[in-house]
């Protein structure tokens, strides 16, 4: 029933007058100007749409027409970029003029496992000035895998004087340094929260630099900060701050430093433990604090984690808890079946449970026997090793999926594994929206009947039909790939490693899975023609990530050509003597609305990173071009930059 | 041969290997000696840890300049080879984070006596300092080295006489009665059997086995310990 047509683009601009009629009311104000059908729409818009947050319903909303794409630009207060490549900063402040929060996501995942060079990119800093300028009122910030350096972290502190929640998660550039002018500078801020980050330890008291009148912190996690922490000031903080409800500590805080904070802070609803280890510099013969009765007192302790080094014998300090934890995190916990269950069957709301593999088969019969409303869980490996004998197993898988029904997500780790557990936790488990199971060894087939994993992974997408995200392991054909083309309609991300036969196994893929977001393959024979099975589909992607696979620089090229909206970044080895090889080591392609990015690394000895799309595209086109530079070192490597054409 | 190739090209993704890499500000472009002496439990993860995993693990300890040679000699040598070993390992494989495995690692040697592992990380209290700091006594060849570290730590806390450049200068026997018989500071440390003894009395390899925590007492304090240490002078001066 809407009455919107395509409007006229008015120049871009918001023109409210342009449509107005003047309309005289008798003897009333003659200047009185009636607004027009469209600026109408837009108050009702404008007023309207600020209830919808969720951005894929916005971005279907911008997508009406050029009038509700205004409104909705202007009403937007929340934005998430998912690829910090994949548009400009400018282009983002441009459209949106009102972000109070943004996520920025920047490096692959499997950046994580030094897949890339260190100085690949993903800065901060060229957001940061764009943002500086036009979010002076941002409150919430949040990054993922960029690269924030202390100058940034300074510049934010003093650019966005209401920040109030500042949340860091596998980041890397700053450090201590940079804390501390966060917690000086940002009074108003109430949740600092730093995960999985490499913090340099610059020596500096940052944890001091809470000003003594600030007392609104709510969320203080800062457990992957290798650094020492002033504890007396932490103590005083925790003490003024009675809205604190999360508070994540390093391992440089032993656990009767632990109990003093706990007890000026009962309110807490998550809390990291620290070490979880005593500090035994203090005269012998003193007492040891009621660690017991300090858990007794948290009442409304829903999540624990920590214990990064901790003693098993002080675990049942926190029995008091077990009943109400919803999460559990003792992935840093290296403790046996034995000393893990006396705590899980005390767990019976868990939702959320992470686990070293030390825990055993055994341990995991105990968590399946406890946990009936366990939703996610996590194995990790003591030893991640490929030849090890690891104590978790498939028995371990079978038994969580007999007792955990309603089990979403779980990420296990194991040394081996049969096709046989994996179809029955795709039967036992239909709830399943993320199956992610690395078996350790590459190539490893199911260690009962010898065959690949094909028919358990095959399982999994046929039975799950919720699932959304898949990892998929040990020795897999092109057969696997056939069945998750075939059944994964709802698959979103999916990891590949030393997987499959030929061509067919991507292309199965690329052909099958219509909601695929995210793809990570290494070490597979994929190759060009498997490459060009998505041509029709990369545009709809965040990102292919392939390395290590049989796509050549040709192939890499030909992609570029043929979609100018996309990114193509290619590692390659150059054979010194030969030239270029035709080798690619690693392709990562995104689309993007702004061409190749001017910050790639120039590198001067192999592997050289290769920038392709709109330049290489404008390059065979004829146009002026595109330095397509080619130089030889003194040491005979060749670096190999292409850089956006100023004319395009 | 195509496995090789791969095998191969997995060598040589370490980027960390490479010396003369230029990266772009911001984003940290590391030469290779910083490289090596960061291979401690930082929590720093990436290429650091990707030393650890590489096969090639000699290219990290040679010279600049030669290193671009012994890449070329090993690149012949892994050609040469019939077939890759099925226990070499590959980056980033299994696809766990640094840092997870770091910390296990140190939980195993503290939990081990006397840390026959890699790392013998302890800590180190000095009496009215705000917090403790850990140190590896594996990085250190003998005491000297230790009590450099430990001075360049704690030198902001110091009460005690310190040298020009603000080290605590416990290198100097003669100074150490000075040190116990005031309020300047003392090494000690716990050993396997849970006694606090005078840093300095045994072997620095026995040293090492047996400190499980180190603390920088007041030299008033000491002086229970000191004894040993001052026949220790007198036998010596």
């Amino acid at each position: 029933m809407s009455e919107d047509e395509e409007l006229p683009d008015l120049g871009g601009g918001a023109t409210p007058n342009s449509n107005s009629t003047v309309v005289s009311i008798g003897g009333g104000d003659q200047n009185y100007v009636s607004p027009g059908p469209d600026q109408v729409l837009e108050n009702v818009l404008e007023n309207v749409l600020c209830f919808l947050t969720s951005r894929r319903d916005r971005n279907a909303a911008s997508l009406v027409c050029k009038s509700w794409y205004r409104a909705e630009a202007l009403t937007r207060s929340e934005l998430f970029i998912g690829n910090c490549y994949s548009v400009s900063p400018r282009r983002v402040t441009n459209r949106f003029r009102l972000i109070k929060a943004i996520a920025i996501k920047g490096k692959p995942r499997f950046s994580d496992f030094s897949l890339l060079p260190p100085d690949w990119g993903a800065h901060f800093a060229p957001w940061l000035r764009a943002m500086a300028i036009s979010y002076r009122a941002l409150e919430k910030l949040y990054l993922k895998r960029m690269c924030v350096r202390d100058e940034d972290l300074a510049i934010a502190a003093h650019s966005f004087p209401i920040l109030k929640e500042l949340v860091l998660v596998c980041c890397e550039g700053f450090g201590t340094d940079g804390l501390a002018i966060v917690a000086r500078e940002c009074r108003q801020i109430r949740v600092l929260e730093l995960m999985d980050s490499v913090i340099r330890d610059n020596e500096v008291d940052w944890i001091s630099c809470f000003p003594e009148d600030v007392t609104c912190l709510e969320s203080l996690i800062f457990d992957c900060v290798e650094a020492p922490i002033n504890f007396e000031v932490l103590e005083r903080l925790v003490a003024r701050s009675p809205s604190l409800k999360k508070l994540m500590l390093n391992s440089y805080i032993s656990i009767t430093q632990l109990y003093r904070l706990m007890i000026r802070a009962p309110q807490l609803t998550h809390l990291g433990t620290g070490s979880f280890s005593p500090l035994e510099i203090v005269a012998q013969g003193e007492h040891e604090p009621d660690y017991f009765s300090a858990f007794a007192a948290c009442k409304s302790l829903i999540c624990l984690s920590g214990f990064k080094e901790i003693i098993p014998e002080y675990l049942s300090a926190i029995y008091p808890v077990c009943g109400n934890l919803t999460s559990l995190n003792l992935s840093y916990a290296n403790i046996s079946a034995e000393q893990l269950k006396p705590v899980i069957r005390q767990c019976h709301k868990l939702q959320t449970f992470w686990a070293l593999d030390s825990v055993s088969d055994e341990g995991l019969q105990a968590v399946s026997a406890a946990c009936k409303d366990l939703r996610e869980l996590r194995v990790f490996p003591v030893e991640a090793l490929e030849d090890a004998e690891g104590p978790v197993s498939e028995v371990g898988l079978l038994a969580i999926s007999e007792g955990c029904r309603k089990l979403q997500s779980i990420l296990y780790f194991c040394h081996r594994m049969t096709n046989a557990a994996v179809v029955a936790m795709s039967k036992n488990c239909p709830d399943l929206v993320v199956f992610r199971l690395c078996i350790m060894g590459r190539h490893m087939p199911d260690h009962v009947t010898g065959e690949p994993m094909d028919e358990g992974f095959g399982a999994i997408v046929k039975n799950c039909k919720k699932l959304t995200r898949l990892a998929v392991s040990g020795l897999l054909t092109d057969r696997v790939f056939n069945y998750i083309g075939q059944y994964g309609k709802l698959l979103r991300t999916l990891s590949v490693a030393f997987a499959g036969n030929t061509d067919l196994g991507l292309k199965y893929l690329l052909e099958g899975c219509p909601k695929l977001q995210k793809l990570e393959i290494r070490d597979s024979p994929f190759g060009d023609s498997a490459l060009f099975a998505g041509l029709h589909h990369y545009y709809n992607m965040r990102f292919l990530w392939l390395s290590a696979c049989k796509v050549t620089r040709q192939g890499c090229k030909e992609v570029a050509r043929q979609l100018p909206g996309l990114v193509v970044e290619v590692i390659a080895w150059n054979e010194e003597e030969n030239g270029t090889s035709e080798d690619v080591d690693t392709l990562y392609l995104y689309r993007s609305l702004d061409g190749p990015r001017a910050d790639a690394p120039r590198l001067m000895v192999r592997p050289s990173l290769i920038m392709l799309g709109k330049a290489l595209f404008n390059y065979r086109a004829g146009f002026p071009l595109a330095a397509l530079k080619i130089s030889p070192s003194s040491c005979g490597f060749h670096a190999l930059a292409v850089e956006p054409s100023p004319a395009a | 041969m195509t496995m090789i190739s791969e095998e191969h090209k997995k060598e040589k993704l370490g980027f960390e290997e490479t010396e003369l890499r230029l990266g772009l500000p911001g984003g940290g472009g590391i030469i290779n000696g910083d490289l090596v002496k960061n291979t401690n439990a930082n929590g720093k993860r990436g290429y650091t840890q990707t030393v650890d995993l590489k096969l090639n693990l000699a290219l990290k300890e040679t010279e600049k300049g030669e290193n671009l040679q012994k890449e070329k000699n090993l690149i012949s040598c892994s050609n040469d080879s019939v077939k890759p070993s099925p226990k070499a390992q590959v980056v980033g494989w299994p696809p766990v984070r640094s840092f997870r495995k770091n910390i296990v690692a140190v939980q195993k040697s503290s939990s081990e006596e006397g840390g026959g592992g890699a790392t013998t990380f302890v800590k180190v209290s000095m009496d009215g300092a705000p917090y403790l700091r850990k140190v590896d006594l594996n990085m250190y060849k003998s005491y000297q080295d230790l009590y450099g570290a430990l001075g360049k730590m704690f030198s902001s806390f110091t009460m005690g006489k310190c040298d020009s450049q603000g080290v605590m200068d416990f290198m100097n026997e003669s100074k150490l009665m000075d040190l116990l018989n005031g309020s300047d500071f003392v090494p000690t440390y716990e050993d396997k059997d849970g006694d606090w003894m005078l840093v300095g009395d045994v072997p620095w390899e026995m040293f090492v086995g047996s400190c499980k925590r180190l603390r920088i007492m007041k030299g008033t304090e000491a002086i229970g310990l000191a004894p040993r240490a001052m026949e220790k002078c007198k036998n010596r001066s």
